[in-house]
């Protein structure tokens, strides 16, 4: 389970999150909405460590990510991340790119890790591109290899951040399904999305951020399609049209 | 006035002319892959945000890239001395070599970390890699291909710069073809063969290092 408690982070003087509470059960989907600058990829990056917090805890399985003796390395095996910029390592392989932390973080050997790798990559539809250079790929295609190397960790959580963001339209389709996968695999996940109709369709809860804090949230036929709060159906008519 | 070419006494010592050849390369190789360790350090140091390192990083580079080789040969040879410390011409002039090969390559490496996008970090941190992983893995692999060009460039220089060995009385090919010549008087000769030497010499690295990234680079950047 991941705890967020009062969690408060600024870069400089620009204050990004304000207080922000909430708990993701195993197994939930959470989607995290909002505008641009709403803090919504800060707190991902706060979840694994990556970005320190001023105020506030977060605990995955009751280890505080931002504790001094808190060993973040290790604590993010657990914690997948999946960018909006998929990030493939462009000097490797398919293969290569999903074989390498099993191998170097988990010190697994090669057959082992090859094996996890080759049974990832073709979950998400790369079994036939093991070989191949990732930027040789459609950013649709490497997204999903992100998605496999990050998997092939075997984390117990998954954090997307607007993962299909940077995608041309007709490729977004494809790791949508894929993150649908996932869900049907009781994988636990949050996703910072701008895609209303899959947060709609997949979620078990939607928090809608508006300028660093968490202004509704509730499961998404309450926060998409019957939003309470001004600013949410203010947020929502924009993106829906 | 017409030049008499006599070649004989050329091929004669040729053995000597090739030992000094060999002298020359693996002088150059040293001094290549030692600059090259200190380099990625020095880079590393000079991008630090703690002044501890950025600055004698920054003092070397600058020294290194703004005064002449002669200078850092004649210091750790002569310099040196002063002090009672005496190199052998070979370690001396590999020394000031390595000193130049790594100023000059840290800036090289320096370009080649930032041209690295920043997320290719945060990617890598996500995965759980700590920071030397990092670098040994995804960081350096990448940036060795991008200036890898520029790195070769820096080699060939190192090798035609090992010539001020002459000045030390080195017996790389310089300086065996000067104690060759000031025997024979064959001057124009003994130079001439030397100055060939030292174009093959240079295009056999050039080929080296155009089959190896061949070999080493199959990915694209």
């Amino acid at each position: 389970m991941i705890k967020i408690q009062d969690v408060h982070k600024s870069f400089a003087d620009l204050k990004v999150l304000k207080g922000i509470d909430l708990d993701v059960k195993k197994g939930e989907v959470v989607s995290v909405i909002g505008g641009s600058g709403s803090g919504k990829s800060t707190l991902l990056y706060c979840i694994n460590g990556i970005e320190k917090i001023q105020q506030g805890r977060i605990l995955v399985d009751e280890i505080d990510v931002h504790a001094k003796g808190t060993n973040r390395d290790k604590l993010r095996q657990r914690l997948g991340m999946v960018f909006q910029q998929w990030n493939s390592f462009p000097h490797l392989t398919v293969l290569e790119n999903a074989m390498l932390a099993p191998r170097i973080v988990k010190k697994m050997n090669k057959k082992r890790a090859m094996e996890i790798a080759k049974e990832e990559l073709n979950h998400v539809g790369l079994g036939d591109k093991f070989d191949e250079y990732p930027t040789r790929m459609s950013g649709g295609q490497q997204q999903r290899l992100a998605i496999a190397r990050a998997l092939a960790m075997k984390p117990d959580y998954m954090l997307f951040d607007e993962v299909t963001s940077a995608l041309d339209p007709e490729l977004v389709g494809e790791v949508l399904d894929t993150l649908r996968m996932l869900r049907d695999d009781g994988m636990t996940m949050i996703c910072v999305t701008h895609e209303m109709a899959f947060a709609r369709e997949v979620s078990d809860k939607v928090a809608f951020f508006h300028e660093g804090i968490i202004e509704e949230m509730g499961p998404p036929e309450q926060v998409i399609s019957n939003p309470q709060k001004e600013t949410t159906q203010k947020f929502l008519s924009k993106v829906l049209h | 006035m017409e030049y008499q070419f006599h070649w004989n006494i050329v091929f004669q010592k040729m053995p000597q002319l090739l030992h000094g050849a060999f002298v020359t390369l693996h002088l150059s190789v040293f001094a290549m892959l030692i600059g090259i360790v200190i380099a990625v350090l020095l880079a590393i140091a000079k991008m630090s945000s703690s002044r501890i390192y950025s600055i004698p990083a920054t003092i070397w580079v600058e020294i290194a890239r703004n005064t002449p080789a002669l200078f850092q040969i004649y210091m750790a040879y002569f310099g040196l001395g002063a002090f009672g410390i005496h190199l052998s011409p070979y370690v001396a002039v590999l020394s000031a070599l390595i000193f130049v090969n790594a100023g000059y390559l840290t800036e090289t490496f320096r370009g080649g970390f930032q041209s690295i996008p920043k997320t290719q970090y945060s990617a890598s941190k996500s995965l759980g890699m700590n920071g030397i992983q990092i670098y040994r893995y995804i960081i350096l692999p990448q940036m060795f291909r991008r200036i890898y060009h520029p790195m070769t460039n820096q080699f060939v220089w190192s090798i035609l710069m090992s010539s001020l060995g002459i000045l030390v009385g080195m017996n790389e090919l310089s300086g065996e073809t000067q104690r060759l010549q000031s025997l024979s008087f064959r001057t124009l000769e003994f130079f001439i063969v030397a100055a060939i030497m030292y174009f093959i010499i240079t295009k056999f690295v050039l080929l080296c290092a155009s089959l190896a990234s061949k070999r080493l680079f199959k990915g694209d950047i």
